[in-house]
């Protein structure tokens, strides 16, 4: 293979181990504490035949690194190996080095499940970082939830769903949704939206909840429209002659993957100019962005937790880290910066517990923050999502986001929202 | 039938009945007792994907009729199966946290406040084991009567049943309320009240699929020498001299069109109960080539190379995307291309060249290659 | 279904859904033409076509990329080279193939099914490793984008315009060829009769060489035309080759003709219903009735008669 993404080239693994460790200073000072401390015997952090040594750990990474997933799930995977790599210049887990297996899950769902049983069953592995789409979540949850497993997922996704066994670090739907739609109607009195979407279930969902928060919530909210595609459907001509007609305040586009480079040239090119027409979106993250085009969005607003222009010092560090491993052209987006987060607050548990046990990490996660997280602060709630903040960013034409406005309070997860099933 | 009463297991040969012999010996014997139990969950896995290639082998290389779309009957007798066991593991009070229990988790969430019509035959085990064979059989009649009477054949078909699998696909995605959606059927728990998810579970399982598998070859042996069978090569080879002769091509060519889909409904239902959910990832195109792939390198001809083309190519899969996912694709595109164009006869082609003349000359006795008796496919 | 729409609207509708469904028309055009010149001449499934087509817009990517980096100056007009260079290329990377994988198996259809597909999976692999699992952005030069205003609510797109054009002139060439060049009745020859065209003289190996090494080279700069339109990833080719059979068989396989009428009926019938019903309700429609009519006429709108 001429260029493996996800495989940092050996030649300059010293040199990178050291820069790793320069990057990863501004961690250490709240990490140092427990990282350096003696490391505990293993018969006492490992109660139940995990893969743990007492010199290493072993963790699984399962995304999609063939298929038409790996569009996505690229991102996620560097920036958890990423994290690995900070974790164990910093001197490991409870004195262990992390030792990772990677899987591919082939943007296959039950081949997923095959891969998740097998870092479970065959690899013990003490927790996996992984999966990108919510059906391939639904395949693995059962999986976990036998084998008693620790997943950290990394995606935003639909909610309705809460697992011991699962630790969401994107956004839930309500989090991503209502700051949003607030946000639009107060800041440009935005009244009629037009919900779009990729026709699977986390759309769906998604805009059910914007339709009963902008119906039930919004002065004189109304939704005068909404549609959706298959999944890589590329021909959106008749639905924005049809945006075009109806003249909506706010084009609200749940559309992902490729079809999304089709959209947006197509909104382009039909003359609909977004620094007029105001479009929401929270599924375009810099990530894809790099595949549409900035000049094609730029003037959109996209609202989600975490875009890589975010101005604080933990985001600067994170950022250049990430471009020293994997290249200076590597965007980060909303997702990736999410599948960072994972080691990192699995690391915090595992040392707030003093053991790997699933159960005892599973117990201690609620409360568990991570305060050099790129986002800022996140902290772990009872129901297993995080506290976070809610951003919105306007596209810039070189790809980037403009941070325009952020929730001024940590947003509640809240996965089983009362009024808006 | 005659092929009865002339000698006891008149259908099939010696060496076909060894052979049969060393399948069963290989699944049910040596690998049960070779693997341990997550590897042998993936080796039932894979069996149930014979189920399709042997329909495969019956359908395309004894009739010549290459269906793009058996993913479509796969996916359909494992969705008949996924049902009743959701609808099972959806009990009220497993699902007294939604705004509706009782009905499964997805349809709560896509604000369906009452079980959909179709549903219902599915709350019971029986009228379920028949749908799991009925209704693909059914659909495939259906397609297959409107294209053969119409004399719709080779390629055509094939594409024909491509575009069906496509829009199956988009509408099981679509209509996610009543079908899960791109999810699919997740989270089944218990077959009328037996954990399917336990390990002793999954060794029951694995036996079941093991001995079915070993009663559709002995079917798929009975129907190839069978008075059926010989008119499906026939008809393969000169389809208008058949016709000639006073056969309705177009019924045989629905009948055994309808027994593959039915073989591989079987195959999807034990898929369901071995894997625990079932995906609209298998109604697609995709799947569905890959299940020819299977067919081709194990022999278009050979009902038991089916079996271990399978078994190779999977084996090859995950061994491969264990290691070396990158190269995976690369593997299973060279083979399609090396089966094609290097063995078109594939496994059993290699065997009756080279494996069993040697066989024959180490034990001094006569035994002939099954696959290459029916002779190769003339187009 | 019509309320809430005035009269006036009702006739911009009209006029842009018209428009909305020839854009569709052409792109169908341009991603038949090849295969209808592979399937239909030469009786070669190519599911590798979608690949063909994805070469030319990694092409026309690394244009834009050198042009915009090296030769700022003639960025306006890169397009044109990168379709000229997506044409030699796929056209290229089309006749290889042929020689070392197609000419092999002209006596089996349903095996170049196979092979071709193997093929596939193979090309989308090495785009993977060559070009990143992401998907690249192709940028435009500036005049290619953007609309012209006819009316207050009526407005033309210019890349649909370019594409449209395109689609003419690519339709003439073929056309040309086909049916006034040495080439083309050479062709027709060997498509009518092999061995009696191989006795009177036509090199029908070299023949059946230029003919898929075309047939891929228009592949490839409907790639290049698609960049206008859609995403460029490695897996991108896929969604289009069921979609793309559908035109070339509803239009019956041999009739270049049917290959376009067919276009033009199905994607006015998409483009119509997609106006009115929702996206993939209107996929699944057409689908569904090209399917049906498929039954009822196997051979396609048009047949060319012609001895077997």
């Amino acid at each position: 293979m001429s260029t493996d993404p996800t495989n940092p080239h050996r030649p300059d693994l010293l040199r990178r181990r050291l820069l790793m460790g320069m990057a990863a200073a501004p961690f250490m000072g709240l990490a140092a504490r427990s990282a350096f401390a003696q490391a505990p015997a293993t018969a006492a952090v490992n109660t139940t035949g995990l893969a743990v040594t007492d010199t290493e750990v072993t963790v699984g990474i399962l995304h999609s690194v063939t298929g038409t997933m790996a569009i996505s799930e690229t991102g996620s995977v560097q920036a958890e190996k990423l994290a690995i790599e900070q974790i164990n210049a910093m001197g490991g887990v409870l004195g262990r080095k992390i030792k990772i297996i990677q899987e591919d899950g082939a943007s296959d769902w039950p081949n997923f499940a095959e891969k998740a049983k097998k870092l479970l069953v065959n690899d013990k592995c003490a927790s996996v970082f992984g999966c990108w789409t919510s059906a391939s979540r639904k395949a693995v949850l059962p999986v976990f939830e036998q084998y008693n497993g620790m997943l950290y997922y990394p995606t935003f996704y639909e909610g309705l769903e809460q697992s011991k066994n699962v630790i969401y670090t994107g956004q839930e739907a309500t989090q991503q949704i209502i700051a949003g739609l607030d946000w639009v109607n107060k800041t440009k009195g935005a009244k009629t939206f037009y919900l779009l979407g990729s026709d699977y279930i986390w759309p769906r969902t998604s805009n059910k909840i914007a339709r009963k928060h902008i119906e039930g919530h919004l002065a004189g909210g109304k939704v005068v429209g909404e549609e959706y595609f298959p999944l890589g459907h590329t021909q959106f001509n008749s639905v924005i002659n049809k945006i075009k007609l109806v003249k909506p305040d706010v084009i609200y586009a749940i559309i992902v993957g490729g079809s999304n480079v089709a959209f947006y040239k197509q909104l382009k090119a039909a003359g609909i100019d977004l620094s007029k027409q105001t479009l929401l979106t929270i599924s375009v993250t810099e990530d894809e962005i790099d595949g549409i085009g900035g000049e094609n969005i730029a003037g959109a607003f996209a609202c989600m937790k975490y875009f890589q222009s975010l101005d604080n010092p933990n985001n600067k560090a994170f950022v250049e880290a990430f471009h020293k491993m994997w290249g200076d052209k590597t965007v980060i987006g909303d997702v990736t910066q999410a599948a960072y987060l994972g080691p990192w607050l699995w690391k915090y548990t595992v040392e707030k517990a003093g053991s790997f046990d699933i159960d005892k990490v599973a117990a201690a996660s609620p409360g568990v923050e991570f305060k050099g997280a790129p986002e800022g602060y996140v902290r772990i709630h009872e129901n297993h999502h995080l506290w976070s903040k809610t951003r919105v960013g306007k596209a810039r034409a070189d790809g980037q986001y403009d941070v325009i406005y952020e929730t001024a309070d940590l947003v509640e997860p809240d996965p089983f929202p009362k009024g808006y099933q | 039938m005659s092929v009865f009463s002339k000698e006891r297991y008149g259908f099939l040969a010696r060496s076909e009945i060894l052979g049969l012999l060393a399948l069963a010996a290989l699944i049910v014997v040596v690998v049960p007792l070779s693997l341990d139990i997550f590897r042998l969950n993936l080796v039932g896995k894979y069996l149930t994907y014979a189920f399709v290639a042997i329909g495969l082998v019956l359908c395309w290389g004894f009739g010549g009729i290459l269906s793009l779309g058996q993913g479509i009957f796969f996916g359909l007798g494992g969705y008949c199966m996924a049902m009743f066991l959701k609808l099972e593991a959806s009990s009220v009070e497993n699902t007294k946290i939604q705004s509706t229990p009782g009905i499964p988790d997805f349809m709560d969430w896509n604000q369906l406040t009452s079980l959909p019509w179709f549903w219902q035959p599915f709350k019971s085990l029986p009228l379920t084991l028949i749908a799991v064979v009925a209704v693909p059989a059914v659909f495939a009649f259906v397609i297959g009567t409107a294209m053969f009477k119409r004399r719709v054949g080779g390629v055509y078909f094939a594409i024909i049943t491509q575009a069906v699998a496509a829009i199956l696909t988009i509408l099981i995605i679509g209509q996610q309320g009543f079908t899960g959606g791109i999810n699919g059927i997740t989270d089944l728990r218990t077959l009328l009240g037996w954990d399917i998810r336990t390990d002793h579970a999954k060794y029951v399982l694995y036996f079941v699929n093991a001995a079915l598998l070993m009663g559709v070859l002995v079917l798929g042996y009975f129907v190839r020498a069978s008075k059926l069978g010989r008119i499906l090569v026939a008809m393969r080879d000169k389809e208008d001299r058949v016709r000639f002769s006073g056969y309705s091509v177009a019924s045989f060519k629905t009948f055994v069109f309808c027994l593959a889909a039915a073989l591989a409904a079987v195959g999807g239902a034990m898929f369901t109960l071995q894997v625990g959910f079932m995906s609209p990832s298998f109604v697609g195109i995709v799947p569905s080539i890959e299940m020819v792939i299977y067919t081709a390198v194990g022999g278009r001809l050979s009902l038991i190379g089916a079996v271990y083309g399978t078994l190779l190519v999977n084996a090859a899969k995950t061994a491969l995307s264990e290691s070396f996912p990158q190269l995976w694709l690369l593997g299973l595109g060279g083979l399609f291309i090396a089966v094609v164009l290097a063995f078109p006869n594939g496994l059993a082609g290699i065997w009756g060249a080279w494996i069993a003349p040697w066989f024959a000359r180490l034990t001094k006795s006569g035994s002939h290659g099954s696959a290459v008796a029916n002779g190769s496919p003339a187009e | 279904m019509f309320e809430g729409y005035s009269l006036g609207d009702l006739a911009s509708i009209f006029v842009m859904q018209g428009f909305a469904g020839l854009i569709l028309f052409s792109v169908f055009v341009l991603m038949a033409l090849g295969l209808a010149i592979i399937f239909g001449q030469m009786g070669v499934i190519n599911m590798a076509h979608g690949e063909f087509m994805i070469l030319g817009a990694y092409v026309t990517w690394m244009c834009s990329q050198i042009f915009q980096n090296y030769i700022p100056a003639l960025f306006p007009i890169y397009f044109f080279v990168a379709m000229a260079l997506a044409f030699v290329a796929s056209g290229a990377l089309g006749m290889l193939v042929e020689w070392a994988l197609i000419r092999h198996l002209y006596k089996r259809p349903l095996d170049t099914l196979l092979a071709t597909w193997g093929l596939s999976l193979i090309l989308q692999q090495v785009y993977r490793s060559v070009f990143g699992p992401r998907e690249v952005g192709v940028d435009l030069p500036s005049w290619m984008m953007g609309s012209l205003q006819l009316t207050d609510t009526i407005e033309v797109q210019i890349n649909g315009l370019f594409v449209m054009s395109l689609t003419v002139v690519i339709t003439v060439v073929v056309a040309f060829l086909m049916f006034r060049s040495g080439w083309g009745r050479q062709v027709r020859a060997v498509v009518q009769n092999r061995v009696m065209a191989g006795a009177v003289g036509i090199d029908t190996e070299k023949v059946d060489r230029l003919t898929f090494g075309i047939g891929c080279g228009i592949a490839g700069v409907a790639g290049s035309a698609f960049t206008m339109i859609g995403s460029t990833g490695p897996t991108a080719g896929q969604l289009y080759i069921v979609d793309t059979f559908l035109v070339v068989v509803f239009g019956g396989a041999q009739s270049l003709l049917g290959t376009i009428l067919s276009a033009f009926t199905i994607s006015q019938a998409q483009s119509t219903m997609e106006f009115f019903l929702s996206g993939s309700i209107a996929k699944v429609l057409t689908l569904l009735g090209v399917v049906g009519i498929l039954m009822l006429r196997p051979q396609g709108l048009f047949v060319l008669k012609i001895r077997r």
